[in-house]
């Protein structure tokens, strides 16, 4: 269970605005987040995951509070390792596919099996400046799901994707998400997307 | 000819650079975070011998160093070291007078790389440390060669600062740049011009060779 209530100020083109959620997400379930294009659907992503501080809130994941600004607790993103899949995919320029997940995780088995369900398997000695734009988004993908989290937190982890891969990988993600137990945010412009995948929904206005 | 004043440049540029890439690189990956005043009065601190006349420089340490006045005098007293007109002070004036071209390309790189590798590398749970060391710094070698020849060619290239604290002793503080004035004040305006000619050479073929291999790296927006 995540019991999140957080307040934050955003800078906006001429004025703020402010980020004002309270939501409850149970465990293992899949929430679309959605709204209009600078609501604070990335921000809240990154505050869940300990990269940006509210001014105010609390962030409780299973009993342990990562965040509760009134008692100045913030856990550091170290200590909370949501899975995050990043916008703009974050790729390490110096690093192979292989080196991304090594660096995320030492359990080989693991490694092969995530490279099978992104279909990386055979480019993985290949940097990110040599692969597709849809193949370094499903890298991107991998790499958050490395470390098995409990909570994965996904900014358009699809928009690079045709539409028959992104079914195919949807329905994989589905089965992986059931296995690691995770709860799971992704934030998405497009409502059909997620069909058959997100439970739950949020709305940013 | 004598070519110890060669060697001995050769010696404190080598030298110089180590120590300046193993301080640098931190104190430049601090530099590069934040934007606090204390870092800002740091940052000039450390920028200012780019901007200051040498000589002002080497009388200052001229005058921290020397063996009758406060700091000279304890490091004296108490290690029985000495900075000024020997070696030593030669490798102290030119790491603080080279300083700023191995942390100023280093910082500018850094600053460049997009927030997110370091936040992705957060989230995986890698240390400040462990995503510098892995993530951060293997992305800037561009800008780490350039620093490095760089800081190696302007400690080469020094005069005013290594004359003030080092003074012209042969085979201690007689630098190249240092032998090239001598020999002209002498006429031997041979020797002047062999020195020059290799010191010419070896900064030619240092700063053609950052270009050959940073031209392989960068790629313009207009091709």
């Amino acid at each position: 269970m995540i019991d999140l209530s957080i307040e934050k100020k955003l800078k906006v083109y001429q004025g703020k605005q402010v980020l004002k959620i309270s939501h409850q997400f149970d465990p293992g379930s899949i929430t679309k987040v959605y709204g209009p294009s600078g609501a604070g659907k990335t921000t809240l992503l990154k505050i869940i995951a300990g990269l940006v501080s509210p001014e105010k809130g609390k962030i409780v994941v299973d009993n342990k509070t990562w965040l509760d600004t009134g008692n100045k607790i913030n856990l550091p993103p170290q200590k909370r390792m949501p899975g995050f899949v990043f916008q703009d995919y974050a790729l390490f320029p110096n690093m192979t596919v292989r080196d991304h997940l090594q660096y995320a995780t030492t359990d080989v088995d693991w490694i092969k099996r995530l490279l099978f369900l992104g279909k990386l398997d055979t480019l993985t000695d290949h940097k990110p400046i040599h692969l597709s734009g849809g193949q370094q988004q499903r890298l991107a993908i991998l790499r958050a799901l490395a470390i098995k989290p409990k909570l994965v937190l996904m900014d358009e982890p699809f928009s690079a994707l045709d539409s028959d891969m992104k079914t195919e990988l949807i329905a994989d993600l589905k089965l992986i998400f059931k296995e690691l137990g995770a709860t799971v945010l992704i934030v998405s412009h497009n409502p059909q997307e997620l069909e058959g995948l997100a439970d739950g929904e949020l709305y940013i206005p | 000819m004598d070519l110890s004043p060669i060697w001995l440049t050769l010696k404190l540029a080598a030298i110089t650079t180590s120590l300046l890439f193993i301080a640098g690189l931190p104190i430049a990956g601090w530099l590069s975070k934040g934007r606090s005043f204390f870092k800002t009065i740091v940052e000039a601190i450390i920028t200012m011998p780019l901007v200051l006349p040498p000589s002002v420089l080497g009388f200052y340490l001229l005058l921290a160093f020397s063996p009758q006045h406060g700091l000279g005098k304890w490091l004296q007293g108490t290690f029985d070291t000495q900075f000024v007109f020997s070696f030593k002070g030669l490798v102290l004036a030119s790491f603080i007078y080279s300083m700023p071209f191995m942390t100023g390309p280093i910082k500018s790189a850094l600053q460049q790389l997009p927030v997110s590798l370091t936040q992705a590398s957060y989230t995986l749970g890698k240390t400040q440390w462990q995503t510098f060391k892995s993530v951060l710094v293997p992305n800037i070698k561009p800008s780490l060669l350039t620093a490095i020849v760089l800081t190696f060619a302007h400690t080469l290239g020094e005069f005013g600062v290594v004359l003030m604290i080092g003074g012209n002793i042969p085979g201690v503080t007689r630098v190249a740049s240092i032998a090239v004035y001598d020999s002209v004040e002498r006429m031997d305006y041979a020797a002047a011009n062999a020195y020059s000619l290799i010191l010419f050479g070896i900064t030619f073929v240092m700063v053609i060779s950052v270009f050959v291999f940073n031209k392989y790296q960068a790629k313009s927006p207009l091709e």
